[in-house]
């Protein structure tokens, strides 16, 4: 089944998805391997969701080459998907069914066996921590159980590649660290991983490599610590104002930073030390209400890539 | 390569899931054609049976039975074909769950008929056996060759499911089924010769009678339970019934994959 060593799982040249007028997703390039977790970071609209549906062989290419395990999504489609385990970002668990009803259906739709599955459902609820609600209906369990549950029901099928598709959007922040977990879990136990995401903390946290997607296309890639390396200094400055705010940041901080970035509510400075930083505009009479140095982070790659936030 | 169809799996999800409501639905599918049965073949048919002029003297009871067996094979076909697919798109999302599987559309348009058919029956199975045990209470006879409207409830449902499901993928809308519950199965119900013969119905409208699916089915059901069946009208309604399904099944095909597959 395996795919010869160093070819990747997923393979995509000059892909495209067009609706009508609209280029969803304009001609990008990306490579899966065996093993890596591989995120698509960007804010909603950028391609990403239109991308994960071309490769689950749900939505038709429209120009460019797409290849999965090898295969052709327009005509493999059937043995594409009996490989892949898809979490959708919508739920689409039955609500009417117990949890391990949903496991084990959902894995009748692979055609696995009725006693493999039994053993199977009852592996993956111990492994996403819903065993004490397995003859339980769906419909009351929160918004983290019902995407652990929908994560547990991808793994049905033991997929080769698990597709991710905004895992943790809409989950409160102890939810989210739950779900980061589980998925973490599975990378260390060597499962590949191809998500999307619109947090950089997800994506710091889970992506070995990732690709920046904007407006349909493929702006930057790499590991995140070498896009942060590569597209912003090692700390930020973040200067909050009140009424006040100067318009001159250039005269301010020449010679102290190597960028400003104005932004409504802020201005954040680009600096390797943002320590001297700050004393230097201070001691140019410069008085922010408040100051805040930290550390560079994905969502600055993207601010200076695309001029944008990752979350608008 | 084709692998033959799966349609069998989603089968499975929509028994699992019958199990869960069957008891409220056995109310409806069966105990409202019972009571219909016993208000209408019964009460209204000591009136009829005085004064109306059934063929071959039939009782009311008798000519009734199988307009409402077929009558509520549309309704119940139709209902299962309306808001469980749009909710299998929209809101529980379940086609999409089965599409991220080796399923594809046409397993998912068949798994969801072959469970209306399944539900059509157990259903046709039960009101058979309940109108056998009550007819001669009421000097009344069902044929033997009854027996062979079960299936023909099948062709009725799937005739009436498959055009409203290949509508339920199409439209954004659900208070299009309202309507069409209020303006085309009523109707039908009421005038394609469940409670009396079309030929009773003024010119143009016993014409339209003859197109509607039901029509067919109720005579077929008719023929069959009274056991006078004339074979090259009941192979006429068969052959209808069919086109019916052929057409609305394309139809089906075409939405689904227009709606899900994008």
């Amino acid at each position: 089944m395996a795919s010869r060593n160093g070819e990747p799982l997923i393979q995509a040249r000059g892909l495209v998805k067009r609706f009508g007028e609209l280029a969803a997703v304009d001609s990008v390039d990306f490579d899966l391997q065996r093993g890596e977790a591989f995120g698509f970071l960007g804010p909603n609209g950028a391609g990403k969701t239109s991308t994960m549906r071309m490769i689950g062989c749900v939505s038709p290419v429209t120009d460019g080459k797409l290849s999965i395990f090898g295969l052709d999504p327009a005509r493999d489609g059937v043995e594409i998907r009996g490989r892949l385990g898809v979490v959708p970002q919508e739920d689409s668990l039955d609500m009417e069914l117990t949890v391990r009803e949903n496991i084990i259906v959902y894995g009748r739709y692979f055609g696995l066996a009725r006693s493999v599955l039994r053993k199977r459902a009852d592996e993956l609820l111990e492994f996403v921590e819903l065993t004490d609600r397995a003859k339980d209906r769906v419909e009351p369990l929160s918004g983290g159980m019902k995407r652990r549950l929908t994560i547990a029901r991808s793994l049905v099928n033991d997929p080769e590649v698990l597709l991710l598709d905004e895992p943790t959007t809409g989950l409160d922040p102890q939810a989210r660290h739950v779900v980061w977990d589980r998925l973490y879990r599975l990378k260390r136990q060597g499962v590949t991983l191809l998500l999307t995401t619109h947090y950089m903390e997800e994506a710091e946290q889970l992506c070995d490599r990732l690709v920046v997607m904007d407006k349909g296309k493929i702006v930057a890639e790499g590991s995140p610590r070498e896009l942060i390396e590569r597209y912003s200094t090692r700390e930020v400055v973040e200067l909050r104002f009140g009424d006040t705010r100067p318009d001159d940041f250039a005269y301010w901080t020449d010679g102290l930073v190597s960028r400003v970035e104005p932004l409504p509510d802020r201005v954040l400075l680009y600096t390797d030390n943002g320590d001297a930083a700050s004393h230097g505009i201070h001691e140019r009479g410069l008085v922010p209400e408040s100051v805040l140095v930290r550390r560079s982070t994905l969502e600055d790659v993207f601010l200076h890539l695309t001029g944008r936030s990752l979350i608008e | 390569m084709t692998t033959p169809t799966l349609a069998a799996r989603p089968l499975e999800f929509y028994f699992a899931q019958y199990r869960r409501v069957w008891r409220g639905t056995a109310i409806s599918t069966v105990v409202t054609p019972i009571v219909y049965l016993l208000a209408l073949g019964v009460g209204l048919g000591v009136f009829a049976d005085r004064f109306a002029d059934l063929p071959s003297g039939v009782s009311y009871l008798e000519f009734v039975a199988p307009g409402l067996l077929a009558a509520t094979a549309m309704q119940l076909a139709s209902f299962e074909a309306s808001w469980p697919v749009l909710s299998a798109i929209k809101w529980s999302r379940q086609y999409h769950a089965m599409l991220a599987t080796p399923l594809r559309i046409g397993d998912i348009v068949l798994g969801h008929q072959a469970f209306i058919a399944a539900r059509m029956l157990m259903t046709a199975t039960v009101y058979l056996v309940v109108i056998a045990i009550l007819m001669p209470f009421f000097d009344s006879t069902v044929s033997p060759l009854g027996i062979l409207a079960i299936p023909v409830t099948v062709l009725v449902g799937i005739a009436y499911a498959a055009p409203i499901a290949a509508w339920g993928a199409h439209t954004e809308n659900e208070a299009s089924f309202v309507a069409i519950f209020r303006f085309v199965i009523l109707p039908m119900f009421l005038f394609s010769g469940t409670f009396f013969p079309i030929s009773e119905l003024p010119r143009v409208l016993e014409g339209i009678a003859y197109l509607t699916p039901l029509w067919h089915g109720v005579d077929l059901c008719r023929q069959l339970m009274l056991g006078e069946v004339i074979l090259v009208s009941a192979i006429a309604h068969v052959v209808y019934l069919l086109a019916w399904i052929v057409i609305g099944m394309t139809l089906a095909f075409i939405t689904y994959r227009r709606r899900l597959v994008v």
